[in-house]
């Protein structure tokens, strides 16, 4: 059973996608623990595929019993198992967490939401597990089309936001694709590991260093990397709250985990960071990212414009750590894939719940929101305080890491970046805090009983927000085990210190 | 010297967390309050168990988890965290008792989250003075900023908005803009962050750097109030005074330069500092501080800034005492920690019984209150000579050794400060106590008619004044810690 681990992880949400979409028209009843039972096998075989990672180091796959290169292998190391745990953690804590606001948002849907819910998570995880580059652009299309999908579900403005995405997305892919296609040309494979043992001895050539500009380039669209960030916020905001709380965790992160895998598995770490002296430039640009993403988000008057832009500078955090081309560097990237994702969950549900009782996400709607649903406020909290950094949560830790890796690299325009992203967002979490905290204003300064009456968010929603801001501190405490069982063996010796 | 592995400093941190969802759940607030008081007890008893092997030259150390390599969330008792947490935890039950006479009497609202988040600021108090390294200490730090907030706002409305708006940009702007880069950039070049008794940063990296990170590190905890960071303690006072007593002349500010002092102590190390002469760096910073914010207490009506630019003053004596780099200059600025902290929370406890009892904030309306609360004003008499540095008061012996440590270092110019400092206290306390029991009939504004808080304000604030003048013919257990600390950090 375990060896086929890759394989059910995605086939059964695959299958189950289709069972729903027959069901939801039979009865819309059974959609739900449908989609729960299958998101549960995918994260049974994630934890047993990263528990045996640590031991077996790479666990190769081959679908259909063929061979590499002419068949699909699946290959699962260490980094691919972390963020297969990830994907599929938030994905059903999401589920689980939304099923009201699903209902209450669009109850007739209910069936196409969740097949569309359920192929998104299998492109996903598909990505993830893959060990071939041209089936990773395929399942990159099923995750980017489903996410089409989801996000015109939206409000009255989503099917345009979602149309400017489609336009984004599709030339996103298309130069992933050609990126492909050159390496195809040059090395005429499209196995990942098949690709990256031929490459060495044609590091020199131009179509090589065409393909992965391209496919970088791509896949920074695909990540909304500042400046290509610009379908992202309308998309994210006016998709419905279950949605931008399952893809704002998933989608930039997934593509952050594409990025590290062409860096560091596809090319080498020697081309990735000798061959191209590209490294400083990409690290100004994500400097940038940060800068422009805080400012951005300062800007914003609605939480979930604002988090939006909170994404994109995270997004910047990502890709300059990875680039910075040290350990420190490389380790704060990949930790705050898995960070960033959970708190960026934590903070989104938090919202989520907020929508479904007052039905909007503007900052006055947070008025007396300590007293109205202190639960969920207490859950948007501990999310802020990880996005800020404020140790023992996780967001502290992988700060830590990106700048330790900057003042090592020297790159001080890096560590400034952070340290003003950190403060901007004290200053937006604190303003909305504020918000729910202060207004309205009593009569008599406070005193005497305020009329706002407690109305939390149903169970079903309260406790996984709860959960996972929960999660946020343990992976902060757990950090350093995190990072000597499951980071340290992702990033080659080839680079240093 | 031994080294005991304990939990018990973990549980002395931990307790009053534990006692945050049993205050929640206390249906009756008599119940909460003896939640409170069993929360403190036992963190007292739990700290004061532990004084006899600190006494005795042992550290006290329990690791709870290795978060990153060479820097673990890590208690360690020595001495100097033992003065700060005896001092912290002995004030916090007194402190508990006067905060029930106060906010019943004025009938304040959400008392439950107040005593909650109460609880969480001295487990932070309590984690900073037992922290192991920069990390947890930070950690620690933090956690007293943000528990500190719906404390210091609690009366949730626009001023009290403005003034925690405040409170959060110098506090948690400055330990996020400097601190943080400056922890990350000693842990990059020293590889550690475990507080030595002569430091971990020497040899590891040049002047510049050190002297870099000297300011960032000063400057950062700006809960010290050295200034120009010193702007949010004014306008923290809008907090209930309980707060203000407790947090803002003990607490908060005692863990600003506790951490200061730690950091100069066990970070650079005292020998470095004096090899590269920066000591005068935090002389001059210190000395500054001292004689603007005494000048500006000068001019203040409303009782409780008056008080809070005067401790803005006094934590700058506990920097300039270590920054001396003299035995008996550090000596002094160790004492100072519990000394200004027991007089200070008298003249606090003091503030806010005069408020309870007759609503009054100013000291212009004040005059002839001196016959209304003889006992709260003779409290006040008392604390404010110990501030100034006075016998028959613990106040005194901090002084002298802060002024015997000046001619130690051979700097007369902060002699000079200390003594001009010492003068403007006077200039500035004196007359609220004169005006308090000098005056014809006509002037004194109340009726001669003895009427004090209620005993649950009053008791408190006769402790404390007692305790302040029982220092100065006992000064231990004080005392003997902080010459264990000078004499750790010196090696003789």
């Amino acid at each position: 059973m375990s060896q086929h681990y890759p394989a059910l992880l995605v086939i059964v949400p695959l299958l189950s996608a289709l069972l729903i979409s027959i069901v939801g028209w039979l009865n819309k009843r059974f959609c739900f623990p449908i989609a729960v039972a299958a998101l549960s096998v995918s994260l049974y075989s994630s934890v047993g595929l990263l528990l045996r990672v640590m031991d077996e180091k790479v666990i190769l796959y081959f679908l259909g019993g063929w061979d590499p290169p002419w068949g699909i292998a699946y290959s699962v190391d260490h980094l691919s198992a972390l963020v297969l745990v990830v994907v599929s953690v938030v994905a059903l804590l999401n589920l689980i967490a939304t099923q009201k606001s699903v209902e209450q948002e669009f109850s007739e849907k209910i069936g196409a939401f969740y097949t569309l819910y359920l192929l998104l998570i299998t492109g996903l995880l598909g990505i993830v597990v893959t060990g071939d580059a041209f089936n990773l652009y395929v399942l990159l299309e099923i995750t980017a089309l489903t996410g089409y999908g989801l996000i015109a579900m939206g409000e009255d403005r989503a099917p345009l936001a979602s149309l400017n995405y489609v336009y984004m997305g599709t030339i996103g892919a298309c130069f992933y694709l050609l990126g492909i296609g050159y390496l195809y040309i040059s090395t005429g494979s499209l196995n990942m590991t098949n690709i990256s043992s031929i490459l060495p001895g044609l590091y020199d050539s131009k179509v090589v260093l065409a393909a992965f500009i391209i496919c970088i380039v791509g896949v920074f669209l695909k990540m909304a990397f500042f400046p290509l960030h610009a379908w992202l916020p309308n998309a994210y905001t006016y998709a419905p709250s279950a949605v931008s709380s399952l893809v704002a965790p998933l989608m930039t992160k997934v593509m952050i985990y594409v990025m590290i895998r062409l860096m560091l598995t596809v090319f080498t770490p020697a081309f990735t960071f000798s061959n191209l002296a590209l490294s400083n430039s990409v690290v100004w640009l994500a400097v940038i990212a940060i800068s422009m993403g805080a400012v951005l988000a300062l800007g914003a008057r609605d939480m979930k414009k604002m988090l939006c832009y909170v994404v994109i500078a995270e997004v910047g955090y990502m890709v300059g750590g990875a680039w910075l081309g040290n350990r420190a560097g490389m380790t704060g990237a990949i930790l705050h894939i898995a960070n960033d994702a959970l708190m960026t969950l934590c903070v989104f549900l938090a919202v989520g719940n907020i929508v479904y009782k007052v039905r909007g996400y503007a900052f006055e709607d947070l008025k007396g929101m300590f007293r109205k649903m202190p639960y969920t406020m207490t859950g948007l909290v501990a999310g802020a305080l990880s996005m800020i950094g404020v140790p023992p949560t996780c967001g502290f830790f992988s700060k830590w890491y990106l700048i330790s890796g900057g003042i090592q690299a020297g790159q001080y325009g890096f560590v400034a970046a952070l340290v003003f992203s950190s403060l901007i967002n004290a200053v937006l979490f604190f303003r909305i805090i504020e918000i729910g905290y202060y207004e309205p204003f009593g009569a008599d300064h406070g005193h005497g009983s305020s009329p706002v009456r407690m109305a939390e968010a149903p169970l079903t929603m309260v406790v996984p927000l709860l959960i996972v801001a929960g999660g946020l501190v343990m992976m902060g405490v757990y950090t350093g085990d995190i990072i000597t069982h499951i980071i340290e063996p992702i990033i080659p010796p080839a680079i240093g210190n | 010297m031994e080294t005991i592995i304990s939990i018990k400093p973990l549980i002395a941190v931990l307790v009053s967390i534990c006692a945050v969802p049993l205050l929640i759940l206390s249906k009756r607030s008599n119940i909460r309050e003896t939640w409170t008081f069993v929360a403190a007890g036992a963190k007292f008893l739990i700290i004061i168990s532990m004084l006899p092997a600190i006494l005795n030259g042992n550290q006290i150390v329990y690791t709870l988890a290795e978060v990153v390599p060479g820097a673990a969330i890590k208690f360690r008792v020595d001495p100097l965290g033992m003065l700060f947490a005896l001092v912290a935890s002995s004030l916090w039950i007194l402190t508990s008792a006067y905060s029930i006479g106060y906010m019943r009497k004025l009938k304040e609202h959400s008392q439950t989250r107040y005593f909650c988040f109460f609880a969480l600021a001295l487990s932070a108090t309590i984690g900073v003075a037992f922290a192991a390294n920069l990390l947890t200490l930070y950690l620690f730090y933090e956690m007293l900023s943000l528990a500190t907030y719906p404390l210091v706002t609690h009366h949730q409305d626009k001023e009290g908005r403005a003034s925690g708006r405040k409170y959060l940009t110098y506090i948690l702007g400055t330990s996020i803009g400097l601190l943080l880069p400056a922890m990350i950039i000693s842990y990059n070049v020293a590889g550690t962050l475990e507080f030595a008794n002569q430091g971990f940063l020497a040899g590891t990296c040049s002047k510049g750097l050190v002297t870099m990170l000297l300011v960032f590190f000063i400057f950062g905890f700006a809960k010290a109030a050295i200034m120009p960071f010193h702007g949010w303690l004014p306008a923290a006072m809008v907090a209930p005074t309980p707060v203000s007593a407790l947090l803002h002349a003990v607490a908060v500010v005692k863990v600003g330069v506790f951490s200061i002092v730690r950091v100069l102590t066990g970070v650079f190390g005292i020998e470095l500092l004096s090899t590269l002469d920066l000591g005068l760096v935090i002389c001059v910073a210190a000395s500054f501080t001292i004689i603007v914010a005494s000048l500006i207490a000068l001019t203040q009506d409303n009782l409780k800034r008056l008080l809070a630019f005067s401790t803005i003053g006094q934590l700058s004596y506990i920097v300039l005492g270590v920054g001396l780099l003299s035995p008996k200059g550090m000596t002094g600025g160790i004492l100072h920690i519990a000394m200004h902290a027991f007089g200070k929370i008298t003249l606090f406890f003091c503030a806010g019984a005069i408020f309870v009892a007759t609503g009054k904030r100013n000291i212009s309306e004040m005059v002839g209150i001196g016959k209304r609360m003889p006992l709260t004003m003779a409290a006040f008499f008392i604390a404010s000579l110990s501030i100034i540095g006075l016998p028959p008061t613990g106040g005194f012996w901090s002084k002298w050794y802060l002024v015997l440590g000046s001619l130690e270092a051979h700097q007369i110019a902060v002699l000079v400060v200390l003594l001009t400092s010492s003068l403007l206290n006077a200039a500035y306390f004196m007359p609220v106590v004169y005006k308090a029991f000098f005056c014809t009939p006509e002037e004194s504004m109340f009726e001669d008619k003895v009427q004090e808080a209620p005993a649950f304000c009053l008791v408190p604030l006769m402790i404390t004044a007692f305790v302040t003048v029982m220092f100065f013919f006992y000064p231990q257990p004080f005392f003997r810690l902080a010459t264990m600390v000078v004499k750790g950090i010196t090696g003789g």
